[in-house]
Order: C-alpha cells, then sequence, then structure tokens
C-alpha cells in the first residue's frame, strides 16, 4: 500500500492502493469514475480506454505504478450533459449507442486519432477502432457520429 | 356485469372522494433505497402499483420491464407521457425493483412491447389514470367528463377554468383498480409515443455518467472474484486456503460444496486471490468431439415433440416427382457481453439486497432467497443496467454468486467476473442440427416437406426454482432442467410456433384447425431435445434463429430446383397477409430483380455479388421481418461481405421509430457477425473460446454493409415484438445470397472463409 498523486481530469487525487493495481480499478473504486469499464481485463476490448499523453490506452492492463503524473483523460473529462465536448454532441445527436457500455473506447480513440490527424479517412479511422467491441452492433451510427465530429472539427 | 363508461367515471368519482389518503412520502421515509427507489404496492390489478401522481407533479411509474439497452426504458417513459398527456420529462420511471415494481417475471422474448403497449399492465395502468384524473376534474371544476380536455398535466373545462393533477392527487393513492374498458389515446392522435424520442439515456452514457451496476458501490463493500473448474462437471477434491494467506487484504476464503470463491478488501487483491487460490479439481466427463459434435448429437437419447403432423409425409414424399434433402447446423453461440457480468449484494442476518443486471427480478429474488435459506419477501432485488445482455449472459449467476460472498463474509460484497468467468460458464445458445425432405411436383410446387431437428440443452434461465439451470446452483449441488427422453405423442391443441420450428409454409393443421403461415398440407415437424454437454439458454432469438436459418435456406434450395423466383416461390407458399405484407415490401424496397438463384451470368472476376431473401413470422405472430442481403464473396479466399442489408419489418403500431432503427440496425449486423464468424469451441476436456483472441466477434473496424429499413405498419393491430425479428431472418439471407452468387449451398453456421472455399471447391467438382 502506498499513497500515489495521479492527474485524471485536470485534477489531483490521492490514492492508497498497491502501485500494481491497473488504473481502470483507481478510477472506478477510488475515484467513482464512470467512464471507463471492466469488460475484459485482457486489453482485448476497449471497453475501459482513457487518454495519456495524447493517446488511447486501456487502462485495464495499466499499472498505477507507470502512469506517474501524466493526465489522464476520461469520458467525464471531456464533457458534461449540460455541455458535452463536439465527440460526445455528435454521439448524442446521432444516437450512436444501444447499452453504451463500449463507449470511452469508441469516443476517446476516435478523438485520439483525430486529434493527431484531423483529415485522418474513413479507412484510417476504422483502422484505429481494429481493436474495440461493440456487441450491440452499433458500428453504423458510431462510425456516422465520428465522421459528423471529424467535418465538423475541419472547419 | 360491465359498466358504462359514465357510470364507471361517476363510480370512481366517488371512490376518490372517500379513499383515506396515504402519503405516499410516509411510505418512501420507510423504505428509501440507495438510488433514490421508494416502496408502492405491488399487486398488478390496482392502479397505485403502476403510477404514482406527485405533489410536484412528477409522475412516477413502475415496470416490471428493464432496459439493457434496448431503448424500452424511453419508449415506456413515452407511453405514460402519452396517456397521461404530460411531457416525457415529466415521467419517472422505476424498472424492476422487487420492493417497488409489479412482478412482469423476466424481460426477454420480445415480450415487452405486447406486454406493456396494448392493452393490458402499464398501458391500461395510464390509461386508467388518466380517465380517473378526468373524473377527479369533472367534480372539482363541476362540468361533465365529455367537456373536459387534457394538456401538459392540467385539465381543462369549457369554461376556462383549470386543475393540475397534482391538486387532484398529488402525493396520495389512486384506491382503484386497473378498469379493464380504460380506453388508450388512439394512435393518430399521438404526440409522444411513435415519434422518434431521443432516447433518455444517450446524454449521460456519452459523457460517462450513466451509472452500471458496474459502478455502484456502498459503502463498506468488499470485493469478490469466482474461482471455477476448470472443465464442465469438475468437482472440489481440495482447497489450499494457505496458498492466499500472503495476498494482501483477502478477507476470506469461500468454499461450499463446489462453489469457490475469494472476498478481499479491494478489486485487485482479489484478483490476485483468484488467480493464486490453489485448488484441486477432480475432472468432468470427456466431452463429445466437436468435430462430429452433429452426428453425436442426432444419436442421443432425446425429448420429442410433434410442432405439426399430417400423417402422410412419407406417402406424399413416395408420390412427389422430386424429393430433396438436405441437413443443416448451427453452433452453439455466445451472447459475448462487452462488459464481464457484475452484481453487488448486501446480505444481512435478517435480510439481503441486491443490486442486478439480471432479466429477471423477481425470479432472481426466489433464487437469491432459496441460496441464502431466506424468506422471500426479506430479499430485495433493484435492477441496475449492466452491459448489453442479449439474453442470459452471466447476469444472473454473478447475483447469485455476489449473494453467497456477502452471506459468507457478512458485508457488502461487489462481484467482478472475469472475462473466462463470463465465457466459459454463461449458457450458450443452442446447437441445432435440422434434417429436411420436401416433394416437388412435377410443376415445381412443394408437396410435402417433414422436418426433424436436434437441439442441444442443459438448464435454462433459473425461474423462480432451479437455481441448477445455471453454473452457480449446479455448483451447490443443485440439478439442472434436463431433457428427459420422451416419446412423441401426436400434436394436440391450437397449432402454435413460438420457436420458429415450423416454416412460415405450412398450413400447421391440427385436428382441421389450420394456423401456420403457408399452404402445404402434407407437413411434420419433429424436434428432438437432447442433452447438451453445455450450459444452454435463451440467446437473441433462441432457437428461431436456429430454426430460421434452416427453413429459410432450405426453402431457397426448393426454390432453386424449381427454377423459380425465390420471392415468386414463397409467395406461392404462404398465405399469412403480414409476412406477404414484409416481403413484398423488402423486395419492393431493394428493387428486387424476378430470376431464379444462382444467377446465370457468374462472372469469373475473382470477386463474385449475389443477393438473397428470407422472411419469418417471429414466434408465429409477434413480428414479420423479410430481409434482402446483398453481398461480395472473395472466390480466392472465400469471404463473405454483404454489402447491403435491405429489411422490411411489421410489429405493428411503432413506439419509437429511432429506437426501432437502432434496434433493427444492431439486429441485422450482429446477425451477421453470428453468421460470418462466431461459434464456441472446445475440445475433449473444455471449452476453449474464453477470450476475444478465441470466441470471434466482429470489431468496430469491421467494413459494415448499409442497412435499409422500412416499416410496414397495417391499421389496427396490436404492437408486437420487434427486437429480435431482424436477427432472426439475416443468417438465412446472406446464406442464400452466397448461394445467389455463386451457386454453392452453406449449409453449416458460420459461414467462416475456409467453409466458403471448402463449399466452393465442391461445387466446382459437382459441376466438374
Amino acid at each position: 500500500m502506498k499513497t500515489i498523486t495521479l492527474n485524471v481530469n485536470g485534477r489531483q487525487h490521492s490514492v492508497a492502493v498497491d502501485p500494481e493495481t491497473p488504473l481502470l480499478f483507481v478510477l472506478n473504486d477510488e475515484l467513482g469514475l464512470r467512464g471507463p469499464r471492466f469488460g475484459c481485463g485482457m486489453a482485448q476490448c476497449g471497453a475501459c480506454t482513457v487518454i495519456m499523453r495524447g493517446e488511447a490506452v486501456r487502462s485495464c492492463v495499466l499499472p498505477l505504478s507507470v502512469v506517474g503524473q501524466d493526465e489522464v483523460t476520461t469520458l467525464e473529462g471531456l464533457g458534461t450533459p449540460e455541455k458535452p465536448h463536439p465527440i460526445q454532441q455528435a454521439f448524442i445527436e446521432e444516437g450512436a449507442a444501444q447499452c453504451g457500455f463500449c463507449l470511452s473506447g469508441v469516443v476517446l480513440t476516435a478523438k485520439a486519432v483525430l486529434d493527431v490527424k484531423p483529415d485522418a479517412s474513413d479507412q484510417e479511422i476504422r483502422a484505429a477502432l481494429g481493436g474495440i467491441l461493440c456487441r450491440c452492433f452499433t458500428h453504423t451510427r458510431m462510425l456516422r457520429a465520428i465522421r459528423k465530429y471529424a467535418e465538423a472539427r475541419r472547419v | 356485469m360491465t359498466q358504462s363508461r359514465r357510470e364507471f367515471l361517476q363510480n370512481c368519482g366517488a371512490l376518490i372522494v372517500s379513499f383515506s389518503a396515504g402519503s405516499l412520502s410516509v411510505l418512501s421515509a420507510q423504505g428509501q433505497g440507495p438510488f433514490g427507489t421508494h416502496p408502492s404496492h405491488i399487486d398488478p390489478e390496482k392502479l397505485d402499483s403502476w403510477l404514482a401522481v406527485g405533489a410536484d407533479g412528477i409522475i412516477t411509474a413502475y415496470t416490471g420491464k428493464c432496459d439493457f439497452g434496448q431503448g424500452i426504458f424511453t419508449a415506456q417513459s413515452q407511453l405514460v407521457a402519452e396517456e397521461l398527456c404530460v411531457p416525457i420529462a415529466r415521467i419517472k420511471l422505476i424498472q424492476c425493483d422487487t420492493s417497488v415494481c409489479p412482478d412482469q417475471g423476466t424481460t426477454s422474448g420480445s415480450q415487452s412491447t405486447p406486454t406493456n403497449f396494448n392493452s393490458e399492465n402499464l398501458a391500461l395502468a395510464a390509461a386508467t389514470a388518466r380517465e380517473a384524473l378526468l373524473s377527479l376534474a369533472a367534480n372539482r371544476l363541476e362540468e361533465p367528463v365529455e367537456e373536459l380536455r387534457l394538456a401538459d398535466g392540467v385539465i381543462i373545462g369549457k369554461r376556462g377554468r383549470r386543475v393540475r393533477y397534482e391538486e387532484l392527487i398529488g402525493n396520495k393513492h389512486f384506491n382503484l383498480p386497473l378498469i379493464a374498458t380504460a380506453k388508450r389515446r388512439s394512435a393518430a392522435d399521438w404526440t409522444v409515443l411513435g415519434k422518434p424520442i431521443a432516447s433518455l439515456d444517450r446524454a449521460a452514457l456519452m459523457t460517462g455518467q450513466f451509472e452500471f451496476v458496474h459502478h455502484a458501490q456502498i459503502p463498506g463493500m468488499l470485493h469478490g472474484r469466482v474461482v471455477r473448474p476448470p472443465e464442465m462437471g469438475g468437482t472440489v477434491a481440495h482447497v489450499d486456503e494457505r496458498s492466499v494467506h500472503s495476498v494482501p487484504g483477502l478477507v476470506k476464503v469461500v468454499v461450499r460444496k463446489n462453489f469457490v470463491g475469494v472476498v478481499a478488501e479491494t478489486q485487485y487483491q482479489a484478483g490476485l486471490a483468484a488467480g493464486k487460490l490453489a485448488v484441486q479439481w477432480n475432472p468432468g466427463p470427456e466431452l463429445p468431439s466437436q468435430n462430429g459434435f452433429f452426428e453425436y448429437l442426432q444419436k442421443q437419447p432425446s425429448r420429442d415433440a410433434l410442432s405439426v403432423d399430417s400423417r402422410d409425409t412419407e406417402a406424399q414424399l413416395a408420390a412427389a416427382s422430386r424429393v430433396i434433402g438436405a441437413r443443416y447446423t448451427y453452433p452453439y453461440q455466445m451472447h459475448g457481453s462487452v462488459g464481464a457480468s457484475c452484481a453487488l449484494a448486501d446480505v444481512k442476518p435478517d435480510s439481503a439486497t441486491v443490486w442486478s443486471a439480471t432479466q429477471s427480478a423477481y425470479p432472481t429474488r426466489s433464487i437469491v432467497a432459496k441460496l441464502l435459506d431466506m424468506p422471500i419477501d426479506k430479499v430485495r432485488v433493484i435492477y441496475l443496467r449492466g452491459s448489453g445482455c442479449y439474453g442470459l449472459n452471466g447476469a444472473d449467476a454473478v447475483s447469485f454468486d455476489a449473494a453467497i460472498l456477502s452471506q459468507a463474509v457478512g458485508r457488502p460484497v461487489r462481484l467482478q467476473f472475469s472475462r473466462q468467468d463470463e465465457m466459459m460458464w454463461e449458457n450458450f445458445g443452442s446447437a441445432c442440427a435440422v434434417e429436411h425432405r420436401a416433394g416437388l411436383a412435377r410443376d415445381g410446387r412443394i408437396v410435402a416437406w417433414d422436418r426433424e431437428d436436434w437441439v442441444a440443452s442443459l438448464g435454462n434461465r433459473p425461474g423462480y426454482d432451479q437455481p441448477g439451470n445455471v453454473i452457480t446452483g449446479m455448483l451447490l449441488g443443485y440439478e439442472p432442467e434436463l431433457p428427459e427422453p420422451r416419446s412423441v405423442k401426436p400434436p394436440a391443441g391450437k397449432f402454435r410456433n413460438p420457436s420458429n420450428t415450423v416454416p412460415s409454409y405450412f398450413a400447421g393443421c391440427i385436428a382441421g384447425s389450420c394456423g401456420g403461415g403457408g399452404t402445404i398440407r402434407s407437413e411434420r415437424a419433429l424436434t428432438h431435445t437432447v442433452r447438451s454437454p453445455f450450459f444452454t439458454g435463451p440467446l437473441r432469438s433462441p432457437l428461431r434463429i436456429q430454426n430460421t436459418f434452416a427453413n429459410e435456406c432450405f426453402m431457397d434450395e426448393l426454390c432453386a430446383h424449381a427454377k423459380a423466383d425465390p420471392v415468386a416461390f414463397r409467395l406461392q407458399h404462404l398465405q399469412n397477409s403480414r409476412v406477404i405484407g414484409v416481403l413484398k415490401a423488402a423486395a419492393n424496397a431493394a428493387s428486387w430483380q424476378a430470376r431464379r438463384s444462382p444467377r446465370a451470368d457468374i462472372s469469373r472476376a475473382q470477386t463474385v455479388s449475389g443477393r438473397g431473401i428470407a422472411c419469418v413470422a417471429y414466434e408465429g405472430d409477434n413480428g414479420y421481418a423479410a430481409v434482402v442481403a446483398e453481398v461480395d464473396i472473395d472466390l480466392q479466399t472465400g469471404t463473405v461481405r454483404p454489402k447491403r442489408f435491405v429489411i422490411a419489418l411489421d410489429c405493428g403500431p411503432v413506439s419509437n421509430p429511432d429506437g426501432l432503427r437502432n434496434q433493427t440496425e444492431g439486429g441485422i449486423l450482429q446477425g451477421m457477425s453470428r453468421a460470418l464468424v462466431e461459434e464456441v469451441t472446445w475440445n475433449n476436456r473444455r471449452v476453449t473460446s474464453v477470450d476475444w483472441e478465441t470466441y470471434h466477434s466482429l470489431y468496430l473496424d469491421y467494413e459494415m454493409p448499409t442497412v435499409e429499413t422500412v416499416f410496414v405498419t397495417p391499421a389496427n393491430v396490436p404492437a408486437t415484438g420487434a427486437g429480435e425479428t431482424a436477427i432472426t431472418v439475416t443468417p438465412a439471407a446472406i446464406g442464400n445470397a452466397i448461394f445467389d452468387a455463386t451457386g454453392a449451398r452453406l449449409r453449416d453456421l458460420p459461414f467462416t472463409a475456409e467453409r466458403v472455399k471448402a463449399a466452393l471447391l465442391a461445387h466446382r467438382a459437382e459441376r466438374a
């Protein structure tokens, strides 16, 4: 057990946990965040995705000890129901969810890709979403929402 | 004795005047739960069990049908808002909490809409409440009911006087029964229902605010993990608790018969302990080989049932101009929820509360009571949404497990399944084999059709009293539901087709009364239910998708033998007007060109294209769908690429067109994933598809086909189910499109590239 500070959604947090604890468990259990979710615990599905160093990463296999002071962004860190981030707004407008459990992986991975490459093609966006599962199969609406966001941010 | 509407309204006014104003706020103070729910009466015959008007004008509705992502939360909110003429924002819907909601059994089988959206239950309650409010207002305003109108929660008299619902009954009970004659608002007048209202959970979902059961926290809760046997039938030989003594935060190792679990202070520690715990397991029985499984299945003792039997099929087949036979197989498939199941339980010495993503709140309450040896009324199950389930995933088992762990440690426990716990031990969708034989007359018409199927079955939903139907119960020594071998009896009673065993083209005649969808009168459908080596249970379109795959592909084979167009040939053998309606609508929307399959102009290019169609009357009468699939096939690799689906859907009046489109698109694409890649695998000892590398699903990078949805809405029909019709027809339409493109018939699902390649080779050899 060790007290560790971490920077999540623009705020400093101190938690007393085993440093080998996966980041996901800290986000869910210690900080009460609901964006990242436990899907597989093996980095195979993307439900636990957060953004770190500008990249979408799988928090279920990331020990807290390697997170350091890098800012961690979850779905909550992008926007709120009252003031959603433009990519969240696009998902809301397109109704791009069924159960919604997989959304962290879809939204944050797409955002990270478009942050780096705003003119990414549909193929490039899809390729980036290669390790993300939606078992309700809302694929079409999700890609439509991402395209909508991508086009709007290019303007 | 039936009352006139006027008498009822007068009577109910009188009742209201005399009622003993029980305040809801007093009750809520007694039983306030951590999620803001509060108790009410739960007798489904009473209006107060379904609806309450608060002093603030908020209308709280209680339902036993819950939302797992299929949109029923929004649709039910629309229903109540519509019937009560209030904006949807004024509806607060409480779903599936056994302390306050009516027992509506399980949310499954496309039954929520027929149950709650026609003339019973929630819909009737809302209609009854509107009429009661009108009656109260008539008294208050001293104007006849006929002269009153409702708008936005206000009742307005002809002279302009107004009264708000909450002024009439805020925080008080109606003290009325549901009135069977209460009138639903006419669909022509709908302003909320029937409109594409954005699902109410959207903003919370997209911004990470939505509370899944995975996020619920109870003060003082511990974390659990289960340790399952490595194989089906494995039993505990020895648990070495010393193996985990060094794990920090470990609270307890829990062993009850063959149930093993650990409880620790944190989730991480629970995972460590589960991984380190040394358990010696006695092996289970050897499994039948996956290669050759269907031959094995067809030789086992079985429970036999005839859906229909005209007793002349053998004679008619012998007399037919041509007899065609084929066997179709459908593998075990998984629910494969993205989120491994999770539940929380707080078991005290004399009461228990379980927060669960189960589809069956009340049945789960009964099973938890049984496993904890506690009176049923001391157990409360509160539904909290989990990851999409598509049927009986791990949600029930994890709820039982959490309760057992919490009881063992005397503290609240949150239990998270691992991916393997979920995938090895869920109740898979049944593997099936179907053998068809049909006779064609000289003119190509079908004169007789004989069909036998073999269904692998073990366990099921636990219901109210069968814990052994899922893994937890079995580990605790309860027996699963077994298909006891039984010889067949002649079909009796009314013709039914709940599993779509019987093709739509059968006349479905029992003792002279015909309930099938078609014209074929020499007909037999015999089902053999066989003990499965794995647990099975309902998976979206249970047995309906398996049977429809086999029926609709075989129909296509007959059509090819008759050298007929697949739409025209189907129409020739159909008489159900609603199946005919969707078939024509789909063909029309897809610009279907009438011609025979396979196409005559198969090119020599590497990629060939084809189209296929399939249709169904879901469960015989609970929704109608026809879909046209257009696919490309890479002849070199055997890869099948669906490009376009056009589906026509008839489910009666649509509650929320946007929600239904979302469900339909999801159903088709999920059906496509199941048709192309999904299959449970095993070796001679255990299930080997235990994660996303070994069980395949189409990821988000898959280039999805377009899906076009057309609604067919006949006048004056009740609302039917709609969430499972689209998936039901998808695999067959793809199989038929592959045949159209290549001339090769795929009879075994999934249509993997290897299988397609082998079928293409076999087809070429046949033609050579």
